[in-house]
């Protein structure tokens, strides 16, 4: 635990008229632990200071030696001028050291203090002058040197090294005292109850810093945006559809909606098949205690008598407008298979769901607006944008007299909630829907159009069937859930999404979903 | 959607303009086409020593098999911008009044009974047109044709084979001819072994294998003009030099048969010498009553309302107004006779997409502009919004467990059958999973019965987060359920796990009794009675659970009284270490997972 250098510097600063310095004041404290009190102390203006960096000279422990004892060659010299006959080179180490020995012998050979005579040493002087101990003296009493070349050597030589100190320039500050009162962590109950609050000295808070991270659950990003379609739906006046339904029948899932049972769609390739349980049963009334049949709220004034729904003719009417048309179409003309009708499929679509709340709505036709947004199902194989699973997004509007540019106009509104601005629409084709529309919007982000969902109005041999009046129209749409997510968060790859191997930390770190804006 | 690639500069050329790509672009999308990619920039493949010309890759609606070759593109377009008229097919006899005969052997019921077919006379192949026509058969076949199975086309050069024709069936020993491009002779049988590792034909091989009879086409000197539908015969195979095209069709489905044989006539006969003539041949097939002339390219006769067309669009068109716009959709129309309400419409033999006016009707869409269209909102009914009351119940919960500082993940629905049973210690009774029959991967192979894998497979995957790790999920999961319908109900769930150092048992009981409490659920025990007799909310209690997927002694199952009736709705617990083993998991975990159908 450092030193707390607090008081001290307090005490230095009330005993002197003008500003210290801390290398003065403090030669010995690290400045480290200085500089911990001062910001302490500046924090709450009781000081001001201003940090002076300067680089100074010292003496390395070599250098250190020289000073106190003398050079190599003056150490040399002494020991030969002591020998009154000349000293014997071989006992030279003997007497000043391996070390000085050899150096301290050539440079005195050099600046002349001694010569050879044979093999002895000898003094041609009394009296020498050690400069090399004299700078190092200089060095070490003002830790610097003017003769800039001869601290360069200095240097070279090892003798000397450069080192940067940082010394406090301190004075005064506006709310200087001579006592710093101890500081509390935290405003507690126990201040506020004995009122040491009135004088207790609060840390000082660090703005800088982020606060203390909060323990917090989340939701999922992908039902964050689910969440937000719902909004959009119900903002819009729409009902929310049956959807927890994974399993459908080849009937309700492609034969109702006038797909012919060649469609590549009901291939192996593209729909998952059930092999257990094997066979469905013709569609047939609900069970009574179903805590899933859709019980829609509606006006006492629009309450009508329902008509009940007859599901064999139901089957019968399907099996013809493909068999031999019906409904003044011209149908597919193909023989229409019971048992295909029969296969259990895991649905490829929530239309399915759509298909069977209009089949009811002909029980008491009336205006309707219907949504959901669930799982469906595709034997896909898996890459970055697919997976065999994903969630569809999809919109029901019955009515009667409605027009294309009615849909038009109202997905306007639809994608304006989503913050989609622009849209065109492209002619297309899809089985159950006739006039078919794409739906692209403007996307300022990549420069383009994108494809952001398929609509149209349901085909006459889809609705008539049901039973549903020849001047009532439906409109339906549909888009994914994950696409338009990927696209607004800049998600490239699908299984980053949904599925186990998204990253818990995505989850919880993912901000709010706001549409309209992001 | 299949795609179709052109060759850019003859497009342009046959449309008698210069388009920019968005220019281009822009007309695809109004017609309903889509420009996938003009290659005109990109790296293109070098063919004998020539780099291809640039190509435009136009993506086809699934139904307009009259799009799917650069004729068919060509014309309709032209139509659209009314270039060009819409052409009068005509059937035109040969000379001497006698027709081209297919005579059709009973034996075909066995295997694929339907034939059809036409002559295109004195035609005019180049390279290009020769290639269209080659890849138009290719086409028909991956699409409408559902990979040969329902429909297979052969075309031939008449003038090496002669008439009448017979279609027969044979057992394949008896069949002997050089298939296209072969010089070898061989019979039914060897063929199949022949073609067995072909990349191109091998996957055709399994419509007819197993048959005792094979489908084959034969002149009047038995030479073998076809094995359909898997190959032509060598000996009348046409080449760019090509004068006189016999083409025959065989087929499972008339629909279709009749769809193929028009199609190939109406985009090809354009290159004969009189443009738009088809000479037709006779189908004698008197067992199934299937004797006639083909092909029948007459246009079909139909009627639209007035009224129907503009409710639908929202406009107020007359009726030649509409007539004019359909035109532009490559129909004949006008103004019908008996009714200013209706319009006589005559459907021409290249559309057999239109099945209903809707079909009708959204080509006057088309015609007239989507884009263009008078766009308004549908607001005259007012609705009521209403969520589904599961829904909200799952948000209930859902909402609880996240302000209880649980994460919420959402793993797949679908998964194996180990993660389901055999790593959760559970036993398949084999009536409780749905089971996939065709799944790609062993990742698919049952509809989930319980969270638990997902929520496992999720922690397993997230090992580098810190611990403790608290995820949830609320979704469905389905069972077998032989007295419905469908043979199956879904159920919603709520899970929750729990991933640390310890076991945090006790803390899947706590988020337990805070979503219990939520619902309005009071606890009591066993000893205590009923602590809260208040009889209209519902109490839960629970009790020790013996079951392998749990810590021995460290696992309840949940029960419920609501309104007087008991239900076990779920279970939490340890999990065992050998589940943990099986999902690769080093720390312990405690799960806690319900059916929460019961507090509809």
């Amino acid at each position: 635990m450092a030193t707390d250098m607090t008081s001290p510097i307090l005490d230095t600063l009330s005993a002197s008229d003008a500003s210290i310095l801390s290398s003065e004041a403090f030669p010995s404290t690290p400045s480290l632990n200085v500089k911990a009190a001062l910001d302490r102390l500046a924090s709450r203006q009781m000081v001001e200071y201003e940090t002076i960096e300067k680089e100074i000279a010292v003496l390395t422990p070599e250098g250190d030696e020289i000073a106190t004892n003398g050079s190599h060659e003056a150490k040399v010299f002494q020991a030969v001028l002591a020998a009154l006959d000349g000293l014997k080179i071989g006992e030279l180490p003997g007497i000043v050291g391996k070390d000085n020995a050899k150096i301290g012998q050539g440079n005195a050979f050099k600046k002349g203090w001694i010569k050879k005579d044979k093999d002895l040493l000898r003094a041609t002087t009394e009296t020498i002058v050690d400069e090399t101990r004299e700078l190092l003296l200089t060095v070490k009493n003002t830790q610097s040197l003017e003769d800039q070349k001869a601290l360069t050597d200095l240097k070279r030589r090892k003798l000397v090294a450069l080192q940067k100190v940082i010394t406090f320039k301190i004075s005064k500050g506006p709310k200087f005292a001579r006592e710093f009162v101890k500081e509390e962590t935290d405003l507690t109950a126990e201040m506020l109850t004995n009122g040491s609050w009135k004088t207790a000295q609060l840390k000082p808070y660090n703005f800088k810093a982020k606060g203390a991270p909060t323990p917090s659950g989340a939701f999922h990003p992908l039902n964050k945006v689910r969440q937000e379609f719902r909004n959009i739906f119900f903002e819009m006046g729409f009902e929310e559809m049956p959807t927890n339904r994974f399993v459908e029948t080849g009937f309700w899932n492609f034969d109702a909606l006038f797909v012919p049972q060649q469609h590549p769609a009901r291939d192996l390739q593209d729909t998952f098949y059930i092999a257990d349980p094997a066979v469905a049963d013709r569609p047939r009334e609900d069970p009574e205690n179903d805590p899933h049949r859709p019980k829609s709220i509606q006006p006492a004034s629009a309450a009508t008598v329902a008509k009940p729904l007859d599901y064999k003719q139901y089957w019968d009417d399907v099996r013809q407008v493909h068999e031999s048309g019906k409904y003044g179409s011209i149908g597919y003309r193909y023989p229409w298979d019971a048992d295909e009708s029969l296969r259990l499929v895991l649905r490829t679509h929530t239309t399915s769901v759509s298909t069977y709340m209009l089949h009811k709505l002909a029980a008491n036709p009336r205006p309707a607006r219907y949504f959901s947004i669930d799982r469906v199902f595709r034997n896909e194989a898996v890459d970055a944008t697919h997976l065999a699973e994903f969630h569809q997004i999809e919109g029901v509007i019955a009515d009667f007299g409605l027009t294309l540019g009615g849909l038009i106009g109202f997905m306007e509104v639809f994608f304006a909630k989503m913050g989609i601005h622009q849209l065109r629409f492209k002619p297309a084709y899809n089985p159950y829907t006739e006039p078919s529309m794409e739906i692209f919007g403007y996307h300022a982000g990549l420069g383009k159009w994108v494809e952001i969902g398929n609509s149209g109005m349901f085909r006459p041999e889809m609705l008539e069937p049901m039973g549903l009046p020849k001047n009532m129209r439906v409109y339906g749409w549909g888009l994914s859930l994950e696409r338009p997510t990927m696209i607004k968060y800049g998600v490239s790859n699908i299984r980053e999404l949904l599925g186990h191997k998204v990253d818990l930390n995505f989850v919880e770190t993912n901000p709010a979903v706001r549409l309209e804006k992001d | 959607m299949p795609t179709i690639s052109v060759d850019k500069a003859a497009l342009f050329q046959a449309l008698g303009r210069d388009y920019t790509t968005e220019e281009f672009d822009e007309l695809c999308f109004e017609f309903g086409i889509e420009l996938d990619e003009d290659t005109s920039n990109s790296d293109r493949p070098i063919v004998n020593g020539k780099q291809e010309p640039p190509q435009l890759k136009i993506e086809i609606p699934a139904n307009r098999y009259d799009l799917l070759c650069f004729e068919g593109i060509a014309l309709m377009l032209n139509i659209f911008l009314g270039r060009q008229p819409i052409p009068n097919y005509k059937l035109v006899e040969p000379a001497n009044g006698e027709l081209q005969t297919i005579i059709v052997k009973e034996d075909t019921m066995k295997i694929r009974p339907l034939v059809s077919g036409a002559i295109l006379r004195n035609i005019k192949f180049d390279q290009a047109r020769y290639e269209s026509f080659i890849a138009l058969q290719d086409k028909l076949h991956q699409n409408l044709a559902r990979q040969r199975t329902l429909v297979s086309i052969g075309t031939h050069d008449l003038d090496t084979i002669q008439g009448p024709f017979t279609y027969e069936a044979l057992p394949p020993k008896d069949i002997k001819f050089a298939p296209l491009n072969q010089t070898k002779e061989m019979d039914g049988e060897e063929m199949m072994a022949f073609y067995e590792k072909d990349k191109h034909l091998g996957k055709y091989l399994h419509i007819i294998r197993d048959s005792p009879v094979y489908p084959v086409i034969y002149d009047s000197k038995r030479t073998v003009c076809s094995l359909p539908p898997i190959i032509n015969g060598d000996h009348s195979k046409i080449s760019v030099n090509t004068k006189n095209v016999f083409i025959e069709i065989t087929a499972l489905d008339k629909t279709k048969l009749e769809i193929v044989n028009r199609i190939m006539v109406s985009m090809f006969s354009q290159y004969t010498s009189e443009p738009f003539t088809i000479e037709p041949i006779k189908i004698v097939s008197e067992h199934n009553n299937e004797t006639r002339i083909v092909p029948d390219i007459s246009p079909r006769t139909t009627q639209a309302e007035v009224s129907y067309i503009n409710e639908c669009c929202g406009l107020e068109l007359s009726p030649a107004e509409i007539c004019t716009f359909l035109k532009k959709m490559a129909y004949d129309a006008k103004p019908s006779a008996t009714s200013p309400d209706l319009i006589d419409v005559f459907v021409p033999p290249t559309r057999a997409d239109v099945l209903h006016q809707a079909d009708i009707m959204e080509d006057v869409a088309i015609a007239y502009g989507f884009n263009s269209l008078p766009r308004s909102f549908p607001s005259k009914s007012g609705t009521i919004a209403q969520p589904l009351p599961i829904n909200k119940l799952t948000d209930i919960v859902r909402i609880e467990a996240a302000m209880a500082g649980w994460s919420e993940v959402l793993p797949l629905i679908l998964c194996s059958h180990d993660e389901n049973f055999g790593w959760l210690n559970r036993k398949d009774d084999g009536n409780t999973a749905v089971k996939l029959a065709n799944p790609k991967t062993q990742e698919f192979q049952v509809v989930r019965t319980s969270l638990l894998p997902g929520l496992l497979k999720t922690i397993r995957e997230n090992k580098h987060h810190t611990v403790p790790m608290k995820i949830f999920e609320v979704s469905d999961v389905a069972f077998k359920d032989l007295s419905l319908e469908r043979k199956s109900r879904n159920e919603r769930h709520f899970a929750a796990a729990w991933y640390g150092k310890t076991s945090g048992f006790e803390v899947v009981h706590g988020l337990l009794d805070r979503v219990m409490a939520m619902l309005k659920s009071a606890f009591i025990t066993g000893e205590e009675g009923l602590e809260n007799p208040a009889m209209n909310d519902s109490q839960y209690w629970i009790e020790e659970l013996d079951e392998p997927t749990y810590f021995p002694g460290h696992s309840a199952s949940v029960h419920v009284r609501i309104a007087g009736k008991d239900h076990v709705i779920g279970a939490f617990g340890i999990l065992h270490p050998t589940v943990l083993e099986n999902y690769e998991l080093k720390y312990p975990v405690s799960t806690l997972e319900l059916n929460i159908e019961a507090f509809l």
